[in-house]
């Protein structure tokens, strides 16, 4: 299809705006589907987190609450976006764009499935690394920008406690890229193909748990929300913002989950990768091999099931205290990511690598 | 300090955040005690201290005979009392208002009441829509007794035996 309409598009327009349309109509096809995913995680949020604590959530707008995050956004649109006077206004009001942003470009990069990339750039992997720190950059400006002494204490936190997590993010990045030998995200998920063993998650299960814990915190979701307690901070960076800003905040929190959770599944669990890798009979059935065969799915499948952890810590656990934040990103996370990757080094060094 | 081997192999093992998770992940198939309102509703006390409601007699008399001690008793000073004295000479009352935003709901004036006159209903689906309205006249509460006098009797009546 993609063939097809490239096609149609350079026989009537010149090559130029032929490719800038090419691509506009490829970013469409990508941040659509994440705006519509997004809303569904705010409601799969509520209704999961409504279940574990024994109530339903949200049942009242559509089947089951079904529309409830269009009646949550057609809301947010008609309200006031509230300037506080003594802001600083351009700040203000490009927070939440420099908060959004990265959380969408970062998914240039992701392969949805095999050959299936906005951009198959070589080091997508430090593509990444800058944009999730990009994101940091929204929050902190937002904080200061509201001239609010909450968002300005949140601003305080969050940037510490970004800065901090990136370091045990990047080093568990380190690790993948040591096994793949790849900063190309299809290349890192082609590494691990041939049976459900050959996933990274099994050699580095400790950069996997150190690579979430640190992606949890990276999103400031709970037990790391600090930069958002309720009980001290009221809402942290966003006090000030309202309507379609506030949104703009959520929506950039929600896809970064996205981010997280497919970036998760990509590296360790093999992306698009079908679990039934190897089991021939399964994936050479006509019908039912289209399923149990590699594809997008099982991609969104990885991804959903790490947004279900999400929604389960923050139902499980209580929020953690600052300094108890930086002791597990400095003194636990960092040295595990360490010791791992040398212990990696020191087999790939003998040879002895058995995910290859 | 020292090293502790089984405390590192506790916390590394995440034993315990399973274990909360576990909780958590048990409730989500749990049964969900979600009351949806306005289709199902809590039992109701036959004590329950809602709207006032001044009743009559059966024969159409009402009960109040403007002793005051309800207004005497009431701790929010919402009660405001005016009588005079009818032909047959019966003593009644020509105004009794309760201001709704003073009231605390307490139910002294019913316990007051020697008559049985002022009580409190068990209607808490009420609002007012315009200022002024918080004060419920003589009128407005007898309506309110008429209106729900099978339902108060029987309410008085099945709380009878625990007075």
């Amino acid at each position: 299809m993609v063939e097809f309409l490239n096609n149609l598009l350079t026989a009537f327009l010149p090559d130029w705006l032929a490719l800038l349309v090419m691509i506009v109509l490829k970013i469409v096809a990508i941040v659509l589907p994440l705006i519509l995913l997004v809303a569904y995680a705010t409601y799969a949020e509520r209704k999961i987190i409504g279940y574990m604590q024994v109530r339903l959530g949200p049942n009242r707008v559509g089947f089951k609450g079904l529309l409830q995050p269009f009646a949550d956004m057609f809301k947010l649109i008609f309200k006031e976006i509230v300037v506080p006077e003594k802001s600083n206004r351009f700040l203000f009001l490009i927070a939440p764009l420099l908060a959004m942003g990265p959380a969408f470009a970062a998914w240039a990069v992701i392969p949805f499935s095999d050959g299936m990339v906005l951009a198959d750039v070589n080091a997508g992997l430090l593509f990444l690394l800058a944009l999730t720190s990009l994101g940091v950059y929204g929050v902190i400006i937002a904080g200061w920008a509201s001239n609010s002494k909450y968002a300005q204490l949140s601003a305080l936190r969050i940037g510490a406690q970004m800065v901090s997590y990136e370091i045990a993010m990047g080093f568990a990045l380190v690790g993948v890229l040591m096994a793949s030998g790849s900063l190309n995200l299809g290349d890192i998920v082609r590494a691990q193909s041939g049976s459900i063993f050959s996933w990274f998650v099994w050699p580095l299960f400790g950069l996997f748990l150190v690579y979430f814990i640190s992606g949890v915190a990276e999103t400031n979701r709970a037990p790391f929300d600090v930069a958002e307690g309720e009980s001290e901070i009221v809402a942290g960076f966003h006090v000030e913002y309202s309507g379609m800003a506030f949104s703009i905040f959520f929506l950039a929190e929600y896809a970064n989950m996205w981010l997280i959770s497919a970036l998760t599944s990509l590296m360790f669990l093999g992306g698009w990768l079908s679990p039934f890798q190897g089991l021939t009979f399964l994936t050479d059935t006509p019908v039912i091999g289209l399923l149990f065969g590699d594809g997008i799915h099982w991609l969104l499948l990885k991804a959903s099931f790490f947004m279900l952890l999400f929604f389960w810590f923050r139902a499980t656990f209580p929020r953690y205290r600052y300094d108890q934040i930086m002791r597990l990103g400095w003194k636990v996370l960092i040295p595990v990511t360490l010791v791992w990757i040398f212990g990696e080094g020191l087999a790939i060094a003998l040879g002895w690598t058995p995910w290859l | 300090m020292g090293f502790n081997l089984k405390h590192y192999v506790k916390s590394f093992s995440l034993r315990e955040l399973m274990q909360g998770m576990g909780v958590t992940g048990k409730y989500f198939f749990g049964r969900k005690l979600t009351i949806q309102y306005p289709e199902e509703k809590t039992p109701i006390s036959n004590r329950f201290r809602g709207h006032h409601a001044l009743r009559r007699y059966p024969n159409g008399e009402e009960r109040c005979i403007a002793c005051k001690l309800c207004e005497a008793v009431c701790p929010a000073l919402a009660i405001t009392i005016d009588l005079e004295e009818r032909p047959d000479g019966t003593r009644r009352t020509t105004r009794y208002d309760i201001d709704m935003f003073k009231c605390i709901y307490c139910g002294f004036c019913e316990e007051a009441c020697p008559v049985d006159a002022i009580v409190e209903t068990n209607i808490f689906e009420y609002h007012f829509e315009n200022r002024g309205e918080n004060i419920q006249t003589k009128e407005k509460l007898l309506a309110v007794g008429d209106k729900h006098e099978a339902e108060i009797a029987r309410m008085k009546a099945a709380d009878a035996p625990y007075r």
